[in-house]
C-alpha cells in the first residue's frame, strides 16, 4: 500500500521565481558586487558567471531572538575529559558563544557576507547594466568574412535550379480546385459517356447535354492552366554571416605616468566589452596585451593593468611590437585582427610621423578594425580633447590625418557611463551585409 | 533484536536502483515495520533530482509553497555550499502529510534508497502519526490542500496588489513568524481543509453585510469610552496575547482583508511547523532507531548483502557522529546522535537493566517489551519532557556530558555538574531545559494598546537570566510590527511584569502597510 511517483521530469527550476525575486530584492548590492568583481576579473573571465558576495543588509531576515552575550547561561556539552564540578573555565574568546551555536553557526546566518553564484547570463546582464547598456543582443553584428547560406522559406523568384516542386504543385492544385478546372478523369468519363451514347444511339437528349458539358470542360481546361506562374515557388536561401573561427584582440595601452588608475579602468572596461563582443562571434579569441612607454613589450594581463612605469611616450614602439606579434603568430589570412588602443593622447613630437606611417603601411591593412580610445581624467568635459582645452592631442591629430577607410575609429571618453555608447558607435557600423527578411 | 532469523535471498545486489527493487525493498521493510508495531500513514515515495531536492530544501521542505525572495536566498546559499562540496544534501525530506510524502534522490544508491525508506517513510512517518503534539497541532490530511490554496492566494494578491506590496507584508509576517503560534491548545486545532472555504465565507459575509451608512453614524464626541479603563480594555482585547500575528490579523486597525489573510497563512504555516521544532531529538531519534533496527533485521535475515549493510552503516555512523566540545567540528549536540543513543538506551534498560537502571527507572527496567516502551515514549513526549524522563546516568557517562554555568558578571565560567553521582540530575535537568522551547525562545507578549488614544501598541519581553534581545534585530522586527500595526510600537524588556524596563525599544511605522 504505497505509491511511487517519478517527479524527475517535473519542470525544473521551480526556484526560479524565488531566485528572481531575490535578485530583484538584492539588486543594488548585487550590482555593486558585480562591479567590484568585474574590476577584479581578468578580461577573459568577464563572461563567466561566478560567485558573488554581497553584504547581508537588505536581505537580512530579522527575528526576535535572545542576545548571544550577557546574562546567565547554561550549557550542557559532551566530551568532558578533565573537569570536576566546581572547576572554573576561561570563557572562550568572542564571549558567550561557547559550545552553543547549534543553530546555523556554520552557514553564518546573516552574519557573514552572503555568497551565491550568478549564472553567466545574469552576470553579463548585470555587468552590461552597470555600464548602462541596453540589450547587447539586439545590436547588429559587424562584418565578418564568410557567409553561411541556409534555407529560409520560399520566394516567388529564383533560378530554375531552386524550383520547389512540391510547393509549386501544391499551389497549383489549390488554384485548380478553387477555379474549378476539370480533371482529366472527369473529361475522360464524359468522353466515355458520349462514346457509349453515340454507339447505342439512345437518349439523344443526354448525348447533346454531354457534348455541351465536354465542350465547356475543354474550354475551362484551356482557360485555366495546369501550372500558372503564380503557383511557382523557389527555395529561398538567406545568408548569415559566419563567424570566422578565430580572432585576436590587441590591447595597446600607454602606461606612462600620466595614465591614472581611472584611465586604466576606463580602458579595461572598453577591453572587456570588446572581448565580450568578440567572444560571442568567434569560437576562439586570443588577447594580446602590449603596453608601452618609450619602449613597448608584450605582457600578461596583471602587468598590463597593475604596474606603473615611467618614461617617455613613444607610440610607434607599441605599433612595431604589434606588427611583430602579428607577423610571428597571427597571419592575417587566418586570423581576424582587432585592436583597441587606449591612451591619454600624449606622444613624442618626433614620433608622430613614424606612427602615422606604421599605421597606414602595416597595421591598418591587417586589421578588421582599429579602435582608438582617448581616455581623460574623471570629471572633465566629455568629448573635449585631453586636458579639457581646445587643443587636440598629438596622437589625435596624427590619427585624424590618416585616411583609413573605416577601419580606424577614434573616440574620447572620460567617464564610465560613456563607454558603452562609444563602444556601440564604434561597432554598430554594419549596414551592408544584413540578412534579408524572411518571407513565406 | 527480533530473533526470527531465517535465510532469504538478498533483495538486491549492486548499487543501481530501479522501481522493481524499490518495490521489493519497500515490501520487505514494511513487513519488519509491522513486526515492530509501527503505525504509519500511507506512503508516497517520490523520486527527484538533486536540484529538486535543493528546491524543496529551500522552501522549508514543502512540495508546494508560495513564492518569496527568502526562499531564493536560501536556495542560492544551499546551492553554493552544495556545489563547493561544503555540505552534502539531506538524504531525505519527509512531509508530515497524509499520504506521507518522502523524497528519494535519483543519484542515490539502492542502499541509500533503502535507508531513506526505512528512515523517513517508516520512522518519521510513524512519529508524525502518533506523537501527541502532531496530533494536536497539525492536520496531515489538509496541509497540502491548504498550501496549494496559500500559494494560489498569494499569487493572486501579487497580481492584484503588486509584487512589492505583497512582499512587504510577507517580510513583516516572516519576521514575526516564530511569534505566530498558539502554544497552548485553547480551541480545537485548525482544520486546514476548511480554511479555504472559511476564508471565502468571511469575505462573502463582509461583502454581503457592507453598508456604507455605518460610516456616517455620528459618534459621541468626548464621551468616556469604556475602553479607556485599562483592565477592561485588556479583557476585551483578550490581552496579554503572545501570538502576535494572530493579534494583528484580528485587531490591527488599518490592514486590508488580503493582508490579514496573508498573516493568517504565515501563522498557519508557523503553527504547522511548531511541533517539529519541539521534537527534533525525538523525531530524528525515532527515525534513526527505526532504520537501524529495520536494516539490521533485514541483514540478519539475509535480505541485505554484507556490502549493502556496510554501506548503510557507514552513512549511519556519519549521521550519529557526535564531536566533543573541544573538537573543531563541534556545533552543538547532534539531535541524531542524542536521539538514537536514547532510543537504544531505552531498549537496553527494558531488556537488560543494570542495578542503576532499576533504581532510576523502576517502571521501565526489565519491562521486556522494548518496542512497546519506545512507542509509548514517541507518542507522549516532546524533547524537553523526553530528556527529563529518559536520559539515563549511563548515557550521561557515555556522552561525558557536563553542565557549564556562565554568568556574564563573573570573570570565568563554572562547571556546575559533571557525569557523576551528584551531577546526573542537574545535567539532565539542564539539558532538558536547553530543549524547552519556552526557554530557548524569548517570551514576548502584547500587553496593552490604547485604542482610543494614540493607538500605541505595548509589548513586553520577559527577560530571563538577564539575557536581553539582540538589539539590532529586535529593532528591525519591531519596525515590521509597527508597519503592520500602523502606529507606534513599544517593546519593554522587563524582569518582572510591570517593573521598570531594562531597555525600551520604541519604533514608529515607516511604511504603513494598511491604509488606503
Amino acid at each position: 500500500m504505497f505509491t511511487i511517483v517519478d517527479r524527475r521530469l517535473n519542470p525544473s527550476g521551480k526556484s526560479l521565481a524565488n531566485r528572481q525575486r531575490f535578485l530583484r530584492r538584492a539588486k543594488e548590492q548585487v550590482m555593486r558586487a558585480v562591479r567590484d568583481a568585474s574590476a577584479k576579473r581578468g578580461i577573459r573571465d568577464i563572461d563567466m558567471g561566478g560567485d558573488i558576495s554581497i553584504a547581508p543588509d537588505g536581505i537580512r531576515e530579522p527575528t526576535l531572538r535572545r542576545s548571544s552575550t550577557g546574562g546567565q547561561r547554561d550549557y550542557v556539552v559532551p566530551g568532558n575529559k578533565e573537569f570536576m564540578s566546581g572547576d572554573k573555565i576561561k570563557r572562550p574568546p568572542q564571549g558567550g558563544g561557547s559550545g552553543r551555536g547549534n543553530e546555523g553557526s556554520e552557514d553564518g546566518d546573516g552574519q557573514d557576507e552572503f555568497r551565491f553564484v550568478l549564472s553567466r547570463e545574469e552576470f553579463i546582464d548585470l555587468f552590461l547594466e552597470d555600464l548602462e547598456l541596453p540589450d547587447l543582443a539586439k545590436r547588429k553584428l559587424a562584418v565578418t568574412d564568410a557567409m553561411d547560406w541556409h534555407r529560409a522559406g520560399y520566394s516567388v523568384a529564383g533560378s530554375p535550379a531552386n524550383l520547389n516542386l512540391v510547393r509549386t504543385m501544391r499551389n497549383s492544385l489549390a488554384r485548380r480546385i478553387a477555379l474549378n478546372r476539370p480533371t482529366g478523369d472527369e473529361i475522360k468519363a464524359l468522353r466515355q459517356e458520349i462514346d457509349d451514347l453515340e454507339r447505342s444511339g439512345r437518349d439523344r437528349e443526354r448525348l447533346e447535354q454531354a457534348r455541351l458539358e465536354l465542350a465547356e470542360a475543354l474550354k475551362r481546361t484551356q482557360r485555366i492552366p495546369y501550372i500558372d506562374p503564380v503557383d511557382v515557388r523557389y527555395n529561398r536561401f538567406a545568408a548569415t554571416p559566419r563567424p570566422a573561427a578565430q580572432a585576436v584582440m590587441f590591447c595597446l595601452m600607454d602606461v606612462s605616468g600620466s595614465m591614472t588608475e581611472h584611465m586604466k579602468d576606463l580602458a579595461k572596461r572598453f577591453y572587456m566589452l570588446l572581448y565580450l563582443f568578440l567572444s560571442r562571434r568567434y569560437k576562439h579569441v586570443d588577447v594580446v596585451f602590449i603596453r608601452h612607454t618609450h619602449r613597448a613589450a608584450e605582457v600578461d594581463e596583471e602587468t598590463f593593468f597593475y604596474s606603473a612605469e615611467t618614461g617617455g611616450t613613444v607610440v610607434s614602439t607599441a605599433l612595431e611590437e604589434m606588427a611583430r606579434v602579428i607577423k610571428e603568430r597571427y597571419p592575417p589570412g587566418e586570423w581576424n585582427i582587432y585592436a583597441a588602443q587606449a591612451s591619454d593622447g600624449d606622444n613624442a613630437l618626433s614620433d608622430n610621423t613614424k606612427t602615422a606611417l606604421l599605421m597606414t603601411d602595416s597595421i591598418l591593412p591587417d586589421c578588421q578594425y582599429y579602435a582608438y580610445l582617448e581616455v581623460g581624467q574623471e570629471g572633465m568635459m566629455p568629448g573635449l580633447p585631453y586636458g579639457g582645452g581646445p587643443r587636440e592631442t598629438d596622437l589625435w591629430r596624427t590619427y585624424k590625418q590618416i585616411n583609413a577607410g573605416g577601419v580606424l575609429a577614434m573616440r574620447r571618453v572620460t567617464e564610465r557611463k560613456e563607454i558603452y555608447p562609444v563602444f556601440r558607435e564604434l561597432f554598430a557600423k554594419d549596414k551592408a551585409g544584413q540578412p534579408a527578411e524572411v518571407s513565406a | 533484536m527480533t530473533l526470527t532469523a531465517f535465510e532469504t535471498a538478498p533483495l538486491y545486489t549492486g548499487a543501481d536502483w530501479d522501481y522493481d527493487k524499490v518495490r521489493r525493498v519497500y515490501d520487505a521493510i514494511e513487513n519488519v515495520a509491522l513486526e515492530m508495531g509501527l503505525d504509519t500513514y500511507t506512503n508516497q515515495i517520490e523520486v527527484i533530482t538533486s536540484e529538486q531536492m535543493l528546491d524543496a530544501y529551500s522552501s522549508i521542505g514543502m512540495p508546494l509553497f508560495y513564492k518569496h525572495w527568502s526562499f531564493g536566498k536560501h536556495f542560492a546559499r544551499d546551492e553554493a555550499l552544495y556545489r563547493k562540496g561544503q555540505r552534502g544534501l539531506a538524504y531525505e525530506i519527509v512531509i508530515n502529510s497524509n499520504p506521507c510524502i518522502s523524497y528519494i534522490m535519483e543519484e542515490n544508491t539502492m542502499t541509500m534508497q533503502t535507508l531513506v525508506i526505512a528512515h523517513a517513510a517508516f520512522g518519521h512517518n510513524h512519529f508524525f502519526k502518533n506523537n501527541y503534539l502532531f496530533q494536536q497541532w497539525t492536520d496531515a490530511d489538509g496541509i497540502l490542500d491548504y498550501l496549494s490554496f496559500a500559494k494560489a492566494y498569494i499569487s493572486q494578491c501579487e497580481e492584484r496588489y503588486g509584487h512589492a506590496n505583497v512582499e512587504r507584508v510577507l517580510d513583516a509576517a516572516h519576521a514575526l513568524m516564530n511569534h505566530g503560534v498558539h502554544r497552548y491548545p485553547r480551541r480545537r486545532g485548525p482544520d486546514l481543509r476548511n480554511e479555504e472555504k472559511r476564508a471565502r465565507e468571511r469575505l462573502e459575509h463582509a461583502e454581503a453585510t457592507f453598508n456604507d451608512l455605518w460610516r456616517t453614524v455620528p459618534t459621541k464626541a468626548g464621551s468616556n469610552s469604556p475602553l479607556s479603563d485599562r483592565d477592561r480594555r485588556r479583557t476585551l482585547l483578550e490581552l496579554p496575547e503572545e501570538n502576535i500575528l494572530y493579534f494583528l490579523e484580528k485587531k490591527a486597525p488599518r490592514l486590508q482583508g488580503w493582508q490579514r489573510e496573508i498573516l493568517r497563512i504565515v501563522r498557519h504555516v508557523a503553527q504547522y511547523f511548531y511541533p517539529q521544532r519541539q521534537t527534533k531529538v525525538m523525531n530524528e531519534g525515532c527515525a534513526t532507531y527505526c532504520h537501524y533496527r529495520i536494516l539490521s533485521t533485514l541483514h540478519e535475515r539475509g535480505a541485505l548483502t554484507d556490502g549493502a549493510w556496510m554501506e548503510a552503516m557507514h552513512s549511519h555512523t556519519n549521521v550519529v557522529f557526535q564531536p566533543e566540545f573541544d573538537d573543531r567540528r563541534y556545533g552543538g549536540i547532534n539531535p541524531y546522535a542524542l536521539g538514537f543513543a536514547m532510543m537504544q538506551d531505552i531498549e537496553r534498560i527494558v531488556t537488560e537493566p543494570t542495578q542503576e537502571d532499576r533504581y532510576w527507572f523502576p517502571d521501565l527496567a526489565g519491562r521486556g517489551d522494548a518496542m512497546g516502551a519506545l512507542r509509548d515514549a514517541w507518542a507522549n513526549f516532546r524533547d524537553e519532557s523526553f530528556i527529563l524522563q529518559y536520559l539515563s546516568p549511563a548515557l550521561i557517562r557515555k556522552f561525558r556530558l557536563f553542565h557549564v554555568a556562565d554568568d556574564a558578571r563573573d570573570p570565568e565560567m563554572k562547571v556546575a555538574a559533571i557525569h557523576d553521582e551528584r551531577g546526573y540530575r542537574a545535567v539532565r535537568h539542564a539539558l532538558a531545559r536547553q530543549y524547552d522551547i519556552a526557554w530557548a525562545e524569548a517570551d514576548i507578549q502584547i500587553v496593552d494598546v490604547d485604542l482610543v488614544g494614540d493607538r500605541k501598541l505595548m509589548l513586553e519581553h520577559h527577560v530571563m537570566n538577564q539575557i536581553l534581545l539582540e538589539e539590532e534585530e529586535a529593532r528591525a522586527v519591531m519596525q515590521h510590527l509597527a508597519n503592520l500595526w500602523g502606529y507606534e510600537v513599544v517593546l519593554d524588556e522587563v524582569e518582572t511584569p510591570g517593573a521598570t524596563p531594562l531597555r525600551r525599544i520604541n519604533v514608529a511605522p515607516r511604511v504603513v502597510l494598511g491604509g488606503a
